[in-house]
């Protein structure tokens, strides 16, 4: 599967999608999924909580593994995709779209020490190495 | 180097994903552990247990030498190709694995072990064959392959691929075995469903898993058989016992006889066993996923307990988490415990196992 070039992506595997309005949608890579495996529980940070750039913030569990999800970026929590909650496997299904929740930026500066999308898929193929 | 099973390439054509497991290069998945463990409860699925090993002991009166060497008792195996599921003890009442024990005659046992314990388990076999039985003849069988085939349409999709095992195999009870040409058809499993566990030859078994594949049975990693096993409530060993635990206290004394005047090895530990703890399930109240390892905290009657989960994970079937967990023998089934995950403490229900049998959930 192709990584998006309309994203920047984190090393710890989180895709970060800014908008129009300033703010920035955040969710977990392909990879990150197909790592994973099933998805079948997802907890979602609070809205209006501040986050720090590498914070954990929410919970990707898989019939495998629970992992962390790290905040890309500083900012505020402004809205979280609460019906992922109940469906997990949509990330599976269709990660790109499967966003986890929108942040607004405290630090904008962050989002230029993000990864491309060749840097990052450069970073996905090492691993598989 | 990782040990591979005559079905190595057949999964690897399979687009299987390959994971390390104890040294086997083993299928986790074929696509999606769900959709396996789901095929599994309504159809019909297969795993390639290779990896596990087949041991066959042979010569005049084995039945003697397995009386002293598992804690089951085998003189409940009184029909050919009957089966008894039975722990081999250390003499401190410590389990040195599970296994499967099929007599085919008084002069032929077949046991089945574990593919992490097998090297031990044989070296601690011909240790106690010199000491009680010199004559007896064991042999590992590593030139054979197995395949569990289960599910509600197992068996049926068997008697398709293997011509005449209908006929041979139909009145086969649970916990039974026969032989059919080069396939031992046993009715037995880790899933909690009905179908068949197949011993045969290495070299047929590619053929045998693309048969089965041809007439409907999804091929299903080591990712569903480890969701399914538990919701069977079934023990995996080194995860829910090992050598530090005795049967007693990991819901296996129903495989221990305590009451026949046969002496096996372990059995005065166990009878001098304080059984403090139990293994029991659980099931999440709170959203989350139970998982190994994770502490179990409690109070009852002021006093402070602790236990670990052993097994945890979501099931599919249920569609929420459980767990296997040891637990001081004073909660009973019906209290409340609180799981610790990462900063939280989850709420969850002391249940009976199994959690599912036959595609349905018990709890």
């Amino acid at each position: 599967m192709s990584i998006p070039t309309n994203l920047k992506y984190s090393k710890s595997h989180e895709w970060v999608k800014p908008e129009a309005d300033g703010t920035v949608t955040v969710g977990i890579t392909h990879h990150a999924q197909e790592l994973l495996g099933d998805m079948v529980f997802i907890e979602l940070p609070e809205v209006g909580r501040t986050l720090k750039q590498k914070e954990e913030c929410a919970v990707a569990e898989s019939v495998k593994a629970a992992a962390d999800v790290y905040s890309p970026i500083s900012g505020e929590v402004i809205a979280v995709n609460s019906p992922l909650v109940d469906e997990p496997g949509k990330i599976n299904e269709d990660a790109y779209s499967s966003w986890l929740f929108k942040l607004k930026p405290s630090n904008t500066a962050e989002l230029d020490g993000l990864l491309d999308a060749a840097t990052y898929t450069e970073l996905v193929e090492n691993e598989d190495h | 180097m990782l040990k591979m099973t005559p079905l190595n390439q057949t999964h690897r054509d399979m687009n299987a994903k390959m994971v390390d497991f104890g040294g086997w290069d083993m299928p986790l998945h074929y696509g999606s552990q769900l959709d396996e463990h789901h095929k599994v409860r309504q159809d019909a699925g297969m795993f390639d247990v290779s990896h596990m090993l087949p041991v066959d002991i042979k010569g005049d009166n084995v039945r003697s030498f397995l009386r002293r060497l598992v804690a089951n008792n085998v003189d409940k195996l009184t029909l050919p190709g009957k089966a008894l599921y039975s722990c081999m003890l250390t003499p401190q009442g410590g389990i040195i694995d599970d296994l499967i024990i099929y007599f085919l005659s008084e002069t032929w046992f077949r046991i089945v072990v574990n593919a992490g314990t097998a090297d031990k388990d044989v070296a601690w076999m011909l240790k106690q064959r010199d000491a009680l039985a010199p004559h007896l003849e064991i042999t590992p069988r590593r030139d054979l392959a197995m395949v569990a085939v289960q599910g509600p349409n197992a068996r049926t999709k068997v008697w398709q691929v293997i011509p005449g095992s209908q006929s041979a195999t139909e009145e086969l009870k649970l916990f039974q075995s026969t032989v059919v040409d080069q396939y031992f058809i046993a009715r037995t499993g880790y899933t909690g469903e009905d179908g068949f566990e197949i011993i045969l030859p290495a070299a047929d078994a590619p053929a045998f898993w693309k048969a089965l594949h041809a007439v409907g049975v999804a091929p299903a990693g080591l990712g569903a058989r480890d969701t399914l096993r538990l919701e069977a409530g079934m023990n995996l060993y080194g995860q829910d016992m090992d050598e530090t635990k005795n049967p007693l206290e990991s819901g296996l004394a129903w495989t221990v006889d305590l009451k026949s005047e046969r002496d096996f090895i372990g059995k005065q530990a166990l009878l001098d066993a304080l059984v403090t703890q139990q293994l029991i399930g659980l099931v999440l109240i709170d959203r989350g996923v139970l998982r190994s390892h994770q502490q179990v905290v409690g109070q009852q009657n002021g006093v402070e307990y602790q236990g670990e989960i052993t097994s945890g994970g979501f099931s599919p079937t249920m569609n929420q988490s459980i767990a296997l967990a040891r637990l001081p023998v004073q909660i009973a089934v019906g209290d409340e415990v609180d799981v610790l995950v990462r900063d939280k403490k989850l709420r969850a229900k002391v249940v009976k196992y199994p959690f599912v049998r036959n595609g349905k959930a018990l709890v």
